[in-house]
C-alpha cells in the first residue's frame, strides 16, 4: 500500500515509519506543521512543532531512503483544535486537544489530503492496536498499558480505522527506543513529548488567561460561602485541588475541589471530596470505533487520558428531536473529577467501542441504599 | 533515473570543472604564503581571477571571491549602506525592487531593523520586471537621501530580465551606487561588468556548472565597502579569510565555458522552455505562463526559465506528485520549515496568493535534453488533476 508516515520528529513515529516500510508498503514520511509561527528551537520537552523536530524527522526520512514532506495544517490545526480549546474553557468546560487533533486534523484533514494524493493509509506512532474483527476492523488497547493511546483515538470511525495503522501497538516503549537506536535514529533518546504540544511550557492556564478575557471573581463552598477569590473562572478544572489558595480552610480540616465552573458568573465552587463524587455522566459528541451498538450495555468506561477503566452500564439514547445519539454512562462506584469537556471512551475488554464528551454528570438518586 | 529539472536552484558541476578541481584539491598551498607551494596556489588564483574578469567584461581587481551569491549580496549591500552612510549621515535608504531574492531582501530587512536604514521598495510590472522609470520614482522621492540601489538581473523565480544598463543610466544621473544580483544572469545572458553600468554586481559558481560555495562580487574599484568579516585582509581588505583555490578555479572555469558556448546554449535552453510552456498550456487545464514570454525570446526572459501558473492547485502537491512520478522541480518560492510561502514576486505581480499558490518553476540546464520536456508534460496531467483534489480537502 501507499502509505503516509506521520512524522512528528520523536522516537514513535520514527520506528513506526521504519515497521511501515519493513512491512513493504511503499511510504512517505510527512510532518504536519501545526504551529503559526515555529520557533526554531525546541524549548522544552513538551512540544513538537519547532523547526528542530520538523528537522528532526527529516533526518530519519533520509535514513530510511523515503521521501519527506512537511505539510502546513496550521490553519486547519488553529480553527479545528486551538480555537475549540479556547471556546470550549471558555464555557467551563475541559476540553482534550489531543483527541480532536486526531478526530479533526491527524485523520481527517491529513487522510483526507493523503487520500486525494493517491495513498491509501496514514500511520502513525501511537500505542493502540487494530485487530481484523468479525465486524470489520477494530480499535484496541496497545500491549504497552503505560503507554496505551487507544483513550485519544477513540474518535475514529470505521472509515477512518480503516485507512490507519499503528505498528507500535504490540510493542513497549522500551522496546521502540531499543529499536530505535539499533536502526541508528538519533532520535532514539529524544524525550517523549507531554502534555498540549500548543502550550510549551506547560501552563494552561496562564495560556488561557493572555488569551481569552477574565476577571478576578469569588471561590465559594458548597454553601455559597466565599472561601477565596481566584484571577477569572477560567482555566479551573472540576477535581482540580491545587492552586485554589483557599483563603478560609474548611472546618473539618479536609481537602477541597473544584466542583463547579461558572463562566457566567464568573464563580468557582469548591467541596469536599465527598460532595464531588457522580456515578451518572451524560454526554454528547459520540462517535463509534465500529458499528453503532445500541440498548443498554455493560462496557469499561475511562474518563481522562491515563485514568483507570471503570465499570458502567452504558444506554445509547436515540432521541427523536436530535440527529445526534447521546450516551448515558452509570458508573458502578461514584467518581470525583470528572470534568464536562474531557471524553469518556468506552471497552468492551480491549476493544474500542467508542467516546462521547461529557456535557454533564450527577450523583444518582440512591434506590436501594 | 528521475528527470532534473531544477537547474536554478543548482546545476550539475561540468566533467572538466570537477576534473581540474580535483587536481587542484590534491595539491598544498595557501596563496598568502611566500613560500613555493603559496605562490603556485597564488598562480591559480589570480589565473583564474583573470579567467572570471575576462568572461565577464571585468578587470581582475574588480573580482572579489567570496563563499556564494548570498555572502556577495550581503557584502556588497551592507558593506556600501554602512560606507555611503558613515560618509554623509543623511544617506541612510536603500531603494530595492519587491522581487529580490531573499539573500537580497532579508539582508535589506536587517538593515532596516538594526542599522537604521529606511527602505523604498520598488513595484514591479505585471510581469515581473522592474522598469527603470520605478527605480528612478523611488530614488526622486528623495534623491540625497539614497546609500544605494539594488536591483535584479534576472528574477529566480519567473526569469524576468531587467535592463540593467537603463537602470544603471538612471542611478548614475544621481550618482548612486547600484548593486545587481546577476546570480541567475551570469552564463544565461550576457553579462558585461564595464558596460552595464552597476557598481557591484553578485555572482555564484553552483549556478552554472562550478561548485557550491564559491561566489564574487565584481566590485568597481572606486566603491568603497565596509567589511562584513574582519581577519588578513585578503580581496583588498574588502573579504577576509584564506582564499579558496579550489573554489575559484571551478568557478573561473565553469562561467568561461559557459560564456563562451552562450548564445548556444542560450537558443538550446529556450527551444526547451518554449515547449515546455506551449505544451502545458495545450492540456487543457487552465495552465498559463507566469511572467514575460514569447517563443525564443532570450532577451526579456532566461531561456531556461518556464514559469507555470497552474490554478487550483497548491505548488507543493504538484511537487510531491511529480517527485513520485520521477520529475524534479520547484515552486520556485522560498520554505519556512519546509513549508511553501505564497511567492512573494508573485504577489508583488498582483497575483492573489490562492493563485500564487499553483506555481510551478521548471528550469533547464546544460545536462537538459528534450526528452526532459517529453517526461514532465507527460506527468503533469495526471499530477494537476490528483493535486486539484487535494485542494479541495483542505
Amino acid at each position: 500500500m501507499r502509505v503516509v508516515a506521520a512524522m512528528s520528529g520523536g522516537v514513535d513515529s520514527a520506528v513506526c515509519a521504519a515497521r511501515m516500510l519493513d512491512a513493504g508498503h511503499e511510504v512517505v514520511g510527512v510532518h504536519l506543521a501545526l504551529a503559526q509561527k515555529a520557533s526554531v528551537l525546541r524549548e522544552s520537552a513538551r512540544g513538537c512543532c519547532t523547526i528542530e523536530d520538523a528537522g528532526d524527522a527529516r533526518r530519519v526520512a533520509d535514513r530510511l531512503g523515503i521521501p519527506f514532506y512537511v505539510w502546513d495544517l496550521a490553519q486547519r490545526f488553529r480553527q479545528d483544535v486551538v480555537e475549540d480549546f479556547l471556546a470550549e474553557y471558555a464555557a467551563g468546560r475541559t476540553p482534550n486537544p489531543c483527541l480532536r487533533c486526531n478526530e479533526r486534523i491527524k485523520f481527517h484533514a491529513l487522510l483526507d489530503k493523503a487520500l486525494a494524493l493517491g495513498f491509501d493509509a496514514v500511520a502513525t506512532g501511537h500505542y493502540a492496536r487494530i485487530v481484523d474483527g468479525p465486524d470489520g476492523r477494530e480499535l484496541h488497547r496497545a500491549v504497552d498499558s503505560a503507554k496505551d493511546q487507544s483513550y485519544v483515538l477513540g474518535v475514529l470511525d470505521a472509515e477512518q480505522l480503516a485507512r490507519s495503522f499503528f505498528p507500535l501497538g504490540a510493542s513497549t516503549k522500551d522496546e521502540v527506543r531499543a529499536e530505535a537506536a539499533a536502526r541508528g535514529f538519533a532520535v532514539a533518546r529524544k524525550p517523549d513529548s507531554h502534555d498540549i504540544c500548543f502550550i510549551p511550557d506547560g501552563n494552561t492556564q496562564g495560556w488561557l488567561r493572555a488569551r481569552l478575557p477574565h476577571e478576578p471573581g469569588v471561590i465559594v463552598d458548597e454553601a455559597g460561602q466565599e472561601v477565596g477569590r481566584h484571577e477569572g473562572a477560567v482555566g479551573f478544572t472540576v477535581g482540580q485541588r491545587r492552586g485554589l489558595h483557599l483563603s478560609r480552610p474548611a472546618l473539618d480540616g479536609q481537602p477541597r475541589y473544584v466542583r463547579e465552573v461558572d463562566p457566567a458568573r464568573n464563580v468557582v465552587v469548591v467541596a469536599p471530596a465527598e460532595l464531588l463524587g457522580v456515578d451518572v455522566i451524560e454526554a454528547d459528541h459520540v462517535r463509534w470505533c465500529g458499528s453503532p451498538p445500541s440498548g443498554r450495555l455493560r462496557l469499561g468506561a475511562q474518563i481522562r487520558a491515563h485514568g483507570a477503566e471503570l465499570p458502567a452500564t452504558v444506554t445509547v439514547c436515540r432521541a427523536d428531536d436530535t440527529a445526534y445519539p447521546r450516551l448515558v454512562v452509570e458508573l458502578d462506584e461514584p467518581q470525583r473529577g470528572v470534568a464536562p469537556g474531557q471524553s469518556v471512551v468506552l471497552y468492551d475488554g480491549t476493544r474500542v467501542v467508542g467516546s462521547g464528551t461529557i456535557a454533564s454528570s450527577r450523583r444518582r438518586i440512591s434506590s436501594t441504599t | 533515473m528521475p528527470v532534473y529539472l531544477d537547474h536554478a536552484a543548482t546545476t550539475a558541476v561540468y566533467p572538466h570543472v570537477a576534473e581540474a578541481m580535483a587536481q587542484q584539491q590534491r595539491l598544498v598551498g595557501n596563496p598568502s604564503s611566500l613560500h613555493t607551494a603559496g605562490r603556485a596556489a597564488r598562480r591559480v588564483i589570480e589565473e583564474s581571477r583573470e579567467r572570471l574578469a575576462g568572461a565577464l567584461g571585468a578587470r581582475p581587481s574588480e573580482v572579489i571571491f567570496t563563499s556564494g551569491g548570498t555572502e556577495s549580496d550581503n557584502l556588497s549591500i551592507a558593506g556600501i549602506f554602512r560606507a555611503r552612510r558613515d560618509a554623509d549621515p543623511r544617506r541612510s535608504r536603500i531603494v530595492v525592487s519587491a522581487v529580490e531574492h531573499h539573500a537580497v531582501l532579508d539582508c535589506v530587512e536587517a538593515l532596516a531593523a538594526r542599522d537604521g536604514a529606511t527602505v523604498t521598495w520598488v513595484p514591479c510590472e505585471a510581469t515581473g520586471e522592474v522598469t527603470a522609470s520605478a527605480v528612478r520614482e523611488a530614488i526622486e522621492l528623495d534623491p540625497a537621501s539614497v546609500a544605494l540601489v539594488t536591483v535584479m538581473w534576472a528574477n529566480n523565480e519567473v526569469g524576468a530580465v531587467n535592463d540593467v544598463p537603463a537602470i544603471a543610466e538612471v542611478t548614475q544621473a544621481h550618482g548612486i551606487p547600484l548593486h545587481v544580483d546577476a546570480v541567475q544572469a551570469v552564463g544565461h545572458l550576457p553579462v558585461d561588468m564595464s558596460t552595464c553600468g552597476a557598481d557591484a554586481v553578485s555572482i555564484s559558481a553552483h549556478k552554472v556548472g562550478g561548485p557550491v560555495g564559491a561566489g564574487a562580487l565584481l566590485l568597481r574599484r572606486d566603491r568603497e565597502v565596509v567589511p562584513l568579516v574582519y581577519g588578513g585582509g585578503q580581496e583588498r581588505q574588502v573579504r577576509s579569510g584564506t582564499l579558496d583555490t579550489v573554489g575559484a578555479l571551478g568557478m573561473s572555469l565553469a562561467v568561461e565555458y559557459a560564456v563562451t558556448h552562450l548564445a548556444r546554449e542560450a537558443d538550446r535552453l529556450a527551444a526547451l522552455r518554449d515547449s515546455t510552456i506551449e505544451g502545458a498550456m495545450a492540456l487543457d487545464r487552465g495552465i498559463i505562463a507566469g511572467g514575460v514570454w514569447k517563443p525564443s525570446d532570450v532577451t526579456h526572459r532566461l531561456p531556461g526559465n518556464a514559469h507555470l501558473l497552474v490554478p487550483g492547485c497548491d505548488g507543493d502537491s504538484l511537487l510531491y506528485l511529480l517527485d513520485a512520478a520521477g520529475v524534479e522541480v520547484s515552486t520556485g518560492s522560498a520554505c519556512q520549515a519546509g513549508v511553501p510561502q505564497p511567492s512573494h514576486v508573485l504577489l508583488a505581480m498582483g497575483l492573489a496568493e490562492r493563485a500564487a499558490r499553483g506555481a510551478l518553476r521548471v528550469t533547464f540546464g546544460h545536462t537538459s535534453v528534450a526528452s526532459d520536456v517529453d517526461a514532465f508534460l507527460a506527468a503533469l496531467p495526471a499530477a494537476v488533476d490528483r493535486a486539484r483534489r487535494a485542494a479541495g480537502t483542505t
